[in-house]
């Protein structure tokens, strides 16, 4: 409105114009740079995204690659992870009690943090996710949904917008694929900034002659994200304070180097 | 078996009294030793599951009022007419078997608090040490003492009195109830039937009593605990005077130089000259005789039972939209906020109560995490649920009750001033109102290796700090300066979800004793195991259920050729059949 009223000069010069578009800024919040963001601390994660890192005020979705335990397991602690780099409380929307505490400790969200809240449908959810994200004093707002339609998601969104509380959707996977999109929960449109697509791949390998399983890894997919591309990595899973890590030989690191092989011993 | 020794006591004693008393072993791990292990003798009261109850106080040695002197005459004394029984000296129905009773911790010592009838007709008194009642009486049933359990009690049935009896009650000391019973005994029939159906009520609750009817407090004291009656009023000095000295609610060191002096009762000392008794204890003792006979006023402290906080708004015509359902809950909301700010309370539970024309009352209740008082959030949590209300043809007033409130104080403002996290519980009053207070909930640690005992669900809000455990000054563990270990420590991983019972698998290859499987099929999938670990053998918690006794579970974790990651475990540890059946069980999943 007030940029209507200051361009009704008949001339426009080049300092209007200036003045113009000082103003515009200010209203539009200087794009995407200005947000909070929540980076990886992984060079290679964060310059693919295009605020620098998952924007703190949106809407985030993640789904497990297929409906196996594992991927859905692995989907769980990649939120779990992001959570527990939040900044506060953290509430975490279940439709069944089945999350194991000590796993979500071990991935760094310490129970002290937590509060678990069960909904009876997904609609129920969708809703006390957005009274979470409306609260302003979490950290996080962690749900688990068979499907939210687009609406559903605009609205949590929209709930997000504004506030420090990232907002964590876990599509997970419905039981028969009657689903539009045969079953693959990230084909209904969603009003997510990010979509995510994570599954358990082989773990890191241990020196020869040890037996036992190595560091997890998983297969990262970034589906989509607004204003930037999709991308794909391999990483090792989340270790006791949440940060994923790079394999060894992907982040120019001897073998020998130790940090992959914390777990070996 | 008396092969040389001989007889000898201590060891028939412990034959017969240690057998049945303690658990035959107590080894958490490998049972297959079959030499017997030495068992710490425990104290019997160390041992027992703590019984935390007021009523556990044994009763006194206390013979029932009976029927008094006849009813009360008119009364014409300006003084009350007061009564004051010793209500809180429960008894337990039926268990007069077995003596009972409460041990206190006093300075170094432990001592009796209180004894049933039973124990002092075998010689045990309060304030004889607990070890010495145990030696005296064998199978004496000891119980902590609960002073504050027992005053709370005891303040209870104040109330009780106040909103039943009469206007004025004290509790007077830790085990008697003063009543100013003037201008309401003829309500309850006279003053001999009121104190009839006091008693009768009193034992319902458990409760022996002992009741007595006099001009003053202090009359009324002596005579409830020694001798027992309904005095006719101006009678009390004649009442008084072959009672002992000690009825004078006096300190026992004035009550040893008394009876050095030869007065033994009241009457002996009312007849003593005043200033030289005076000269002598000071001003208690008289100022407590004269209180007794009623020279000098005594004036009662009465509790104040608290009054349900309600506000009430009538309509001259009946509304039924939601707006205006809405603007009247705006009226009434400051008014239930201004009646708590000045009771000093913060709501708990609020119901709405909304009376319809047809005489169906429509309810609402809203429930509170914390105390509060906040306006502005109580009609928000109120206003959110409206919809619930059926109006029907017209509600004609609404009404806000408070439930449940608990104390809350003046707050600071000091949020505003400092950088603290924000306060959670609008946030936990709007989901509780939304899915039910237990639909929401925290997950403490648990100190137990069975996983699924090893997390416990909490309230929400305020999660308690994990206290360290207090240890003495000479406790070796204090050398011991590494970082306190988390019961869910990372060194032994768990999966992030956890099935809710194991489901069994099938089609196992693995080696015994201690090999992680090699292959194996669940839920209809074949898995071929490439990589391991393990095992992590967790015991069965055998001082929880006995069938856990000799119980293990062998935990490996493995991932298959497609880089899955499971939790399996093995019913038995694969050497010994009693420790289970060697079936394999998956349980989680690691991401």
């Amino acid at each position: 409105m007030r940029v209507v009223a200051v361009s009704c000069p008949a001339i426009p010069s080049s300092a209007i114009i200036a003045e113009l578009r000082e103003s515009l800024k200010k209203v539009e919040g200087d794009g995407l740079r200005r947000r909070p963001v929540l980076p990886f601390g992984i060079g290679a994660i964060d310059e693919k995204l295009a605020p620098g890192g998952l924007r703190l005020d949106s809407l985030h979705e993640i789904a497990a690659a297929s409906a196996a335990p594992s991927d859905d397991a692995a989907a769980t602690l990649f939120m779990a992870g992001i959570a527990a780099r939040a900044w506060g409380p953290v509430l975490w929307v279940v439709r069944r009690r089945d999350l194991f505490a000590p796993g979500l400790y071990q991935a760094g969200l310490a129970p002290e943090r937590l509060i678990y809240a069960e909904a009876a449908d997904d609609a129920e959810l969708l809703a006390l996710m957005e009274e979470g994200l409306r609260h302003r004093g979490l950290g996080a707002v962690v749900g688990e949904v068979k499907r939210a339609a687009m609406p559903n998601t605009r609205r949590l969104q929209l709930a997000a917008e504004g506030g420090k509380t990232i907002a964590l959707l876990l599509k997970r996977h419905a039981r028969a694929a009657t689903d539009k999109g045969g079953g693959n929960p990230l084909a209904v449109p969603s009003a997510a900034v990010t979509r995510w697509r994570i599954a358990a791949a082989p773990s890191a390998p241990l020196p020869v002659g040890a037996a036992g399983v190595g560091r997890a890894r998983w297969q990262v997919e970034l589906v989509r994200q607004r204003g930037g591309e999709p991308a794909d990595w391999t990483m090792e899973a989340c270790d006791e304070t949440g940060r994923l890590a790079l394999p060894a030989r992907l982040a120019d690191r001897t073998a020998g180097a130790g940090r992959a092989y914390r777990h070996a011993a | 078996m008396l092969r040389g020794g001989g007889w000898r006591p201590g060891a028939r004693w412990a034959r017969v009294e240690g057998a049945d008393a303690r658990p035959r072993d107590r080894r958490a791990g490998r049972v297959s030793e079959a030499a017997p292990h030495p068992v710490k003798a425990m104290p019997p009261d160390e041992g027992r599951t703590p019984v935390r109850d007021p009523r556990a106080t044994p009763p006194s040695a206390s013979p029932p009022w009976k029927g008094g002197a006849g009813g009360g005459s008119a009364d014409s004394s300006p003084s009350a007419r007061l009564r004051a029984d010793p209500p809180p000296t429960p008894s337990l129905p039926g268990r007069g078997a077995v003596p009972r009773i409460t041990s206190l911790q006093s300075g170094n010592a432990l001592i009796i608090a209180a004894a049933c009838p039973a124990a002092r007709a075998l010689g045990l008194a309060p304030g004889m040490a607990v070890t010495q009642a145990r030696a005296l009486v064998p199978g004496l049933d000891i119980r902590p003492a609960d002073p504050e359990g027992d005053r709370a009690a005891l303040l209870r049935l104040a109330m009780l009195a106040a909103r039943r009896w009469c206007p004025v009650v004290m509790p007077s000391g830790d085990d008697g109830l003063f009543l100013d019973i003037s201008g309401t005994a003829h309500l309850f029939g006279g003053e001999a039937r009121m104190a009839r159906r006091i008693v009768a009520l009193l034992k319902r609750h458990g409760f022996t009593a002992r009741v007595a009817v006099a001009d003053t407090p202090g009359a009324a004291w002596a005579l409830a605990r020694y001798a027992p009656q309904i005095c006719p009023p101006g009678a009390h000095p004649d009442a008084l005077a072959p009672l002992p000295t000690a009825a004078l609610r006096l300190e026992p060191r004035a009550r040893d130089v008394l009876k050095r002096l030869g007065i033994e009762t009241i009457g002996q000392l009312a007849a003593v000259p005043r200033a030289p008794l005076a000269r002598r204890f000071g001003s208690t003792l008289i100022a407590r005789l004269d209180q007794a006979s009623g020279r000098l006023a005594e004036p009662l402290d009465p509790v104040i039972p608290p009054e349900a906080i309600g506000v009430v708004q009538r309509f001259a015509e009946p509304i039924a939209t939601a707006e205006a359902i809405a603007h009247w809950l705006g009226v009434l909301m400051p008014r239930l906020v201004t009646a708590l700010a000045e009771a000093g309370l913060g709501a708990r539970v609020i119901d709405l109560v909304a009376d319809r024309i047809d005489g169906v009352p429509q309810r609402l209740r809203i429930g509170l995490a914390r105390p509060t008082r906040d306006g502005a959030h109580l009609l928000r949590l109120i206003v959110r649920r409206i919809e619930e209300i059926a109006p029907g043809y017209g509600i004609d007033a609404l009404a806000l009750h408070v439930r449940r409130a608990d104390p809350l104080g003046a707050e600071p403002f000091a949020e505003t001033l400092e950088d603290r996290p924000p306060d959670l519980a609008p946030l936990i009053d709007t989901l509780a109102n939304r899915i039910g207070i237990s639909a929401l909930w925290r997950s403490v640690p648990v100190e137990s290796d069975v996983p699924e005992r090893s997390v416990a669900a909490a309230p929400p809000l305020d999660p308690p700090p994990r206290a360290a455990p207090k240890s003495k000054p000479d406790d070796v563990r204090q050398l011991d300066r590494s970082r306190p270990l988390h019961p869910w420590d990372a060194r032994w991983p768990r999966p992030v979800r956890l099935l809710r019972r194991p489901e069994l698998l099938d089609h196992v290859l693995a080696e015994l004793p201690d090999q992680p499987p090699k292959r194996f099929t669940w839920r209809g999938m074949a898995h071929r195991v490439v990589r391991a670990d393990g095992p992590e053998r967790i015991l069965g918690e055998w001082w929880k259920r006995g069938t856990e006794r000799h119980s293990v579970r062998d935990y490996f974790q493995v991932e298959d050729d497609a880089g899955q990651r499971f939790w399996l475990f093995r019913r038995g540890d694969g050497e010994r059949g009693e420790t289970g059946d060697l079936a394999w069980f998956m349980h989680g999943s690691f991401g």
